[in-house]
């Protein structure tokens, strides 16, 4: 057999070769050291030059958290328990928190209410995010939950978060039977026609009864700290994403004036500016509102946000129709499904799974973006620290302690946001490819 | 194998054909752009019957048939699928499409569904059959293909033959009355062809009217009761397979038969 090749072409296997194991080869952790840190005396240098680097920055940073006093009604008393020591001034946090995460003008004895809207979060997102282990039936709590939050944390009676809902639930039931009717265009019509009438009646008759079931109500203008920050960031995010499919799909639409308002829409709000749009909001916005109706602060801050996030994230979920085979299209179309059939079932599924880490991109980008409302004077936890606490005689100066919380704090939720999208990449990964 | 009790020189048109009309072309064109692809093509297609369609790539083979079920639109000339005619009307559009289904050359399954829901997509959503039903059904097109323990994989998880003749099961599951196949094999490897082909013949048997385009001329000696050889958008010849293949009698395909049977 050894002579295959030098003596003749002709072979015929005789003996099966079993598989065998690949060689041992030695493992542990010295020779993992070995090879990836001191393999060369160029990497060798920059190892220990890494570990310097390590240590220097550490050496600074725990003395500051360990030495940190969480004692002290102001920067002087801190200064005194200190004594120099190095470490950080803490106290200001455990002083301020509640300003750091409510605001300063939202009633102290009120902070309760968005406190519960904070854990019922914890409720109501599983069901949408993890929808797949979880019986169908629990998104309801989803669904709820933001008319719940919208009543524990702006207060006044219960009728007028019921009647929102209800124009949500009335429209959506006329769009189902107006659809199987005359089509999904009469029917998205008739459904926004019956949500709208809803809201109507149901905004007179919530007149009637302000103290029906009521909270005492706060004014939008109260909002502030880390509340207003995750306020933005939930209703931004959650009414981006479909605003940014509609605009997607529009901007392939074979309808001229659907495509051209997408294509102008999505050019226009990319090509300007954010904090250009949160000075409109403030400023100009008002102007396009019926007269006598004038939208609050945060609404328009909404529209904004909600607006300059929805066309990046139409751009992302373009390139994700982009990549898809033509045939998935033939396919859909060859069998009858309608298109928006096929864009639920066939096309979008596929296309989001492609945009995920993109549209996650844009939704740690938007959370994060939401600290620019501090410029148009509104106190979240980026303008508390800014204005009323680095301000105050009392704690002037105290700038790493803030700026850090206020890290940690947008650091825990973009993390998990970046794990949860990793994680559901992975989950959706089926197609072996 | 289906075939093997058959005797291939006995002619297939012991399989029925009708007399009903199941498509019929006439006077259609079309072009893509500036490029006339398909040239004044007129085709009757009796019901039960099974045409193998082939010609030089280009020759716009593929685009006939597409433009049967609508996925390419055609700019003159009428389309009558089983009585309905193919016009810019949605309806009529999603109407034939039900009624007609269509194999491709990269199987185009849904690789976010498992090898069922594929399946039974269309008849539950289009259909309106209940799930239950539309799963009994669809198995019941798997075992017929062969492959009914691969239900629940994803078509990622199955080799090219198999995602084929998923691909097939998937069509047939809403029971179309004519079945397009545009050139299911030659994305394959050899070895894989034959099941593939063994699947359609068993279809053929049956009586499904099938439009076929395909370089597989065993496949069209076997079970197509007429072959139409396409050139640069036009038909140029079509027979029985018996006369096509011994007696062609244009230049053309006297040329394209001894390029691919020549080897």
């Amino acid at each position: 057999m050894a002579d295959t090749s030098s003596q003749s072409v002709a072979f015929v296997r005789t003996a099966e070769i079993p598989p065998s194991p690949p060689p041992v080869t030695e493992s542990g952790a010295v020779k993992w050291v070995k090879e990836n840190l001191f393999s060369g005396p160029f990497n060798t240098i920059m190892t220990l030059i890494g570990l310097f680097i390590v240590f220097w920055l550490l050496s600074g940073l725990i003395p500051w958290i360990v030495n940190g006093t969480w004692e002290g009604g102001d920067i002087r008393e801190c200064r005194e328990i200190l004594q120099g020591s190095g470490g950080g001034c803490f106290a200001v946090i455990s002083e301020r928190w509640p300003q750091l995460l409510f605001g300063f003008q939202y009633p102290d004895y009120l902070r309760w209410r968005p406190a519960v809207a904070f854990l019922l979060l914890f409720l109501a997102v599983p069901p949408a995010l993890f929808i797949m282990f979880l019986p169908r039936w629990t998104l309801v709590a989803s669904a709820v939950y933001p008319f719940v939050a919208y009543w524990l944390i702006w207060g006044g009676t219960i009728l007028a978060p019921i009647f929102a809902a209800l124009g949500f639930i009335a429209g959506y039931m006329v769009f189902v039977r107006a659809e199987k009717l005359k089509g999904f265009v009469a029917g998205m019509a008739a459904g926004v026609l019956a949500a709208a009438v809803t809201w109507t009646v149901g905004g007179w008759i919530a007149g009637f009864g302000e103290d029906f079931l009521a909270l005492e109500t706060v004014e939008s203008r109260a909002m502030g700290g880390f509340m207003l920050n995750m306020i933005l960031g939930v209703v931004c995010v959650s009414l981006s994403i479909p605003l940014g499919i509609v605009l997607a799909l529009g901007r392939q639409s074979r309808l001229p004036i659907v495509k051209g308002f997408c294509v102008v829409f999505i050019e226009f709000v990319r090509g300007v500016p954010l904090i250009t749009l949160l000075f409109v909001a403030n400023v100009v916005l008002a102007y396009f509102f019926p007269p006598n109706s004038n939208p609050d602060l945060i609404i328009r801050v909404i529209i904004m946000i909600t607006m300059f996030s929805a066309a990046y994230i139409a751009e992302v979920i373009r390139g994700g129709l982009a990549a898809l085979p033509k045939g998935q299209y033939e396919a859909a179309d060859s069998l009858g499904l309608d298109y928006p059939q096929a864009m639920r079932l066939i096309i979008l599924p596929q296309a989001l799974k492609i945009s995920i880490p993109g549209i996650v991109n844009v939704a740690v980008g938007l959370f994060k973006d939401t600290t620019l409302v501090s410029v148009i004077s509104m106190f979240d936890l980026v303008g508390m620290i800014r204005g009323p606490i680095l301000s105050s005689t009392d704690w002037t100066g105290v700038y790493w302690e803030l700026w850090a919380f206020a890290c940690v704090l947008f650091f825990v939720v973009c993390y998990g946001i970046s794990q949860y999208s990793q994680w559901l990449e992975r989950y959706l990964r089926t197609d072996h490819r | 194998m289906a075939m093997t009790d058959t005797n291939p020189d006995q002619t297939p048109a012991a399989m029925t054909v009708s007399d009903e009309v199941a498509i019929e072309i006439n006077g259609m064109n079309k072009w893509y752009g500036q490029f006339h692809v398909l040239r004044d093509i007129d085709l009757t297609v009796q019901r039960g019957e099974r045409i193998v369609i082939c010609g030089p790539s280009g020759s716009g083979k593929s685009t006939l048939i597409r433009c049967i079920n609508a996925l390419e639109e055609h700019q003159q000339g009428n389309i009558v699928v089983d009585g309905v005619p193919l016009s810019s009307d949605l309806k009529n559009i999603d109407k034939i499409r039900s009624e007609v289904g269509m194999c491709f050359q990269h199987f185009n399954l849904f690789p976010h569904l498992t090898i069922l829901e594929n399946c039974t997509l269309a008849p539950i959503w289009v259909r309106k059959t209940p799930k239950k039903d539309a799963e009994e059904t669809a198995m019941y097109f798997l075992e017929k293909v062969k492959i009914p323990d691969q239900a629940n994989k994803y078509p990622g998880q199955l080799s090219g033959g198999q995602q084929q003749r998923v691909a097939i099961a998937r069509s047939l599951c809403m029971r179309p009355r004519i079945m397009l196949f545009d050139e299911p094999t030659s994305a394959l490897d050899p070895e894989m062809i034959k099941e593939v082909l063994d699947t359609m013949i068993q279809l053929a048997e049956e009586g499904m009217t099938m439009l076929c385009v395909t370089h597989e001329m065993g496949f069209a000696r076997q079970v197509a009761n007429r072959v139409i050889f396409m050139d640069a958008g036009q038909i140029v010849e079509q027979n029985e397979p018996e006369a096509f293949f011994n007696t062609p009698q244009n230049e053309r395909t006297k040329l394209f038969l001894s390029q691919i049977l020549g080897h």
